[in-house]
């Protein structure tokens, strides 16, 4: 097995990258807060986690503040050791590379 | 798919993990100006102490507080470092406040309440532990606390903010330590902690961030 088939496919967008990269260092972030830091639309984001969240790497945590609903995400350890493994993986290509 | 491509991966993820925990509009030149308004106060209360030494005043906690002001050197050391302390929180409010709109951040974020909170927790313990030494009378050992205090409120915080700040913290615990040691030269600690280690802390700042 090369050193690219260790790049997860999940993880080959931006948008992905920019979400898994948020949650790994924070302990949550809710629905608008990713939408800020990663500038992209409504649709956009939902379709990307929706995308990790199917692959388990993410879960979901839907609630109320007020009346407001609130959509929370956290990195699952499967997603974090996905994550990690993908960076590595990026790493030794550009070493290599 | 070619290395640049990885390269910029990786440039982002560190970019957006920095963006989403740390608060780094924090503005260097604050400290500078901060660390100028620490060696004014520093001079102003070396001419204190002198004038109180002339004159003969000596000091307890109890002659603190039923001493007319102008013979009262606690109090007035105290107001020296009151006033240098709200100048610099303003002042770093607002160029802070000017160089996030510059970033196009907001203030007031997760990242930046996280930051001021977790450098007021010590700090304000740190301070409460000063003030009941100061009650006890043990004037020399007021500089020494506020500058290890400092010190390790500003490396609590670091984490939240940019690294620069942790090595400030590092550098006024380690000059706190040492006025423990050589107590009675307070004022020239002081001055160094917060005076002379803001400007340079606040320079390495103001070039490695503010300047792009």
């Amino acid at each position: 097995m090369s050193i690219i088939d260790k790049l997860n496919k999940a993880f080959d967008h931006r948008i992905r990258l920019g979400i898994m990269s948020i949650l790994i260092v924070n302990d949550a972030a809710d629905f608008k807060q990713l939408k800020e830091e990663l500038g992209v639309t409504d649709g956009n984001l939902a379709s990307h986690t929706k995308a990790l969240e199917k692959e388990k790497y993410i879960r979901v945590e839907k609630s109320f503040i007020g009346r407001k609903p609130n959509t929370k995400y956290i990195i699952t350890q499967h997603g974090k050791e996905a994550f990690t493994s993908h960076i590595n993986a990026l790493e030794k290509l550009i070493k290599n590379g | 798919m070619t290395k640049e491509k990885y390269l910029q991966d990786i440039a982002e993820i560190k970019n957006i993990m920095n963006r989403s925990t740390r608060f780094i509009s924090l503005s260097g030149l604050s400290g500078i100006l901060a660390g100028f308004y620490a060696i004014i106060g520093g001079i102003i209360g070396f001419f204190i102490l002198q004038r109180a030494q002339i004159n003969g005043y000596t000091d307890s906690f109890d002659r603190m507080i039923s001493t007319p002001f102008n013979q009262n050197t606690s109090v007035q050391i105290i107001l020296v470092a009151i006033v240098v302390l709200v100048l610099a929180v303003i002042t770093a409010f607002f160029l802070t406040k000017a160089k996030a709109k510059k970033y196009n951040q907001k203030i007031w974020t997760k990242q930046s309440i996280r930051l001021v909170l977790n450098f007021l927790a010590p700090l304000s313990i740190g301070g409460l532990f000063t003030l009941i030494m100061l009650y006890y009378g043990f004037i020399g050992l007021v500089a020494p606390c506020m500058l290890i205090f400092y010190g390790l409120a500003c490396m609590n915080a670091s984490h939240f903010t940019l690294g620069t700040v942790k090595y400030l913290g590092l550098t006024c615990a380690i000059l706190g330590l040492l006025n423990l040691v050589f107590i009675g030269y307070g004022l020239y600690f002081w001055v160094a902690g917060f005076g002379i280690c803001h400007i340079l802390y606040g320079s390495i700042m103001y070039i490695k961030y503010d300047k792009q």
